[in-house]
């Protein structure tokens, strides 16, 4: 594999952007033990819609700008969105009994986050065709 | 402080994300996003071990917060998994996109749990 410093470094910083506006949802709207996971839902949810948004501007606006991606893509929003804290937040939500809770949030991701996805790529190419 | 110690994990998860992706991606010819996968499996287990612990008052916040918050939580990736369903189902491959789908939460979850359960 070719070492690509510039991506990686990209990559990095704009990871550490991401985590800290994760950080300050989570913090701002913080899950008790067996209530729903908001911070890290609106967090998920709303890192899909950019992520839909991003890659129609990558592709339709700004394409062939190497470091964009890397940095907005897989640095900003892959360090903003996560999926351990998603997985984990349901295991944690069962064992303390919230098994209901657990389910609507396994089950309500999903189906608010995937097509945030699809609409963010959607509404973007529409908007940048017009 | 915390937010020093989330910034310093990030900072590798990240990047260590994307090294995994490419490593696993080059080793086959097929569009299945292993990568992403592959990255959200182990973050969950990891992320599993440490919530487990802190319930447990074995690990302490500082911890939770390089490891779980800034590592895990930059390691893995709900964007990319969402990118790489939704570009499956763009792509006419409904059964991969929906495979994708319960793989990553089936096998997610069960990292997850099987970390929580080694140390709660």
């Amino acid at each position: 594999m070719r070492r690509q410093w510039d991506v990686l470094a990209v990559i990095s910083a704009g990871g550490v952007l991401g985590a800290l506006a994760r950080h300050a949802v989570s913090r701002a709207l913080p899950a008790s033990p067996t209530g729903f996971p908001w911070g890290i839902f609106l967090v998920n949810v709303t890192g899909c819609l950019l992520i839909g948004a991003l890659m129609a501007l990558v592709t339709h606006v700004w394409p062939g700008r190497r470091l964009l991606r890397p940095f907005l893509g897989t640095g900003v929003l892959g360090g903003y969105t996560t999926f351990s804290a998603y997985t984990v937040d349901i295991v944690r939500l069962a064992d303390a009994g919230a098994v209901a809770v657990a389910v609507a949030y396994l089950a309500g991701t999903l189906l608010v986050a995937l097509p945030a996805v699809y609409g963010g790529m959607v509404v973007t190419r529409w908007l940048v065709r017009r | 402080m915390t937010v020093l110690l989330v910034a310093l994990g990030a900072a590798v998860g990240a990047p260590l994300r994307y090294l995994v992706d490419r490593a696993v991606q080059a080793r086959h010819d097929a569009v299945f996003p292993w990568g992403t996968l592959t990255v959200n499996v182990a973050g969950s287990f990891v992320l599993g071990l440490l919530t487990g612990g802190a319930l447990a008052g074995a690990v302490p916040g500082s911890v939770t917060a390089l490891l779980g918050t800034g590592f895990c939580g930059a390691l893995t990736t709900y964007s990319t998994f969402g990118y790489e369903t939704v570009k499956l189902v763009e792509a006419g491959a409904l059964g991969q996109a929906f495979a994708n789908v319960a793989i990553s939460v089936t096998v997610g979850l069960a990292a997850a749990a099987t970390g929580y359960a080694l140390t709660v």
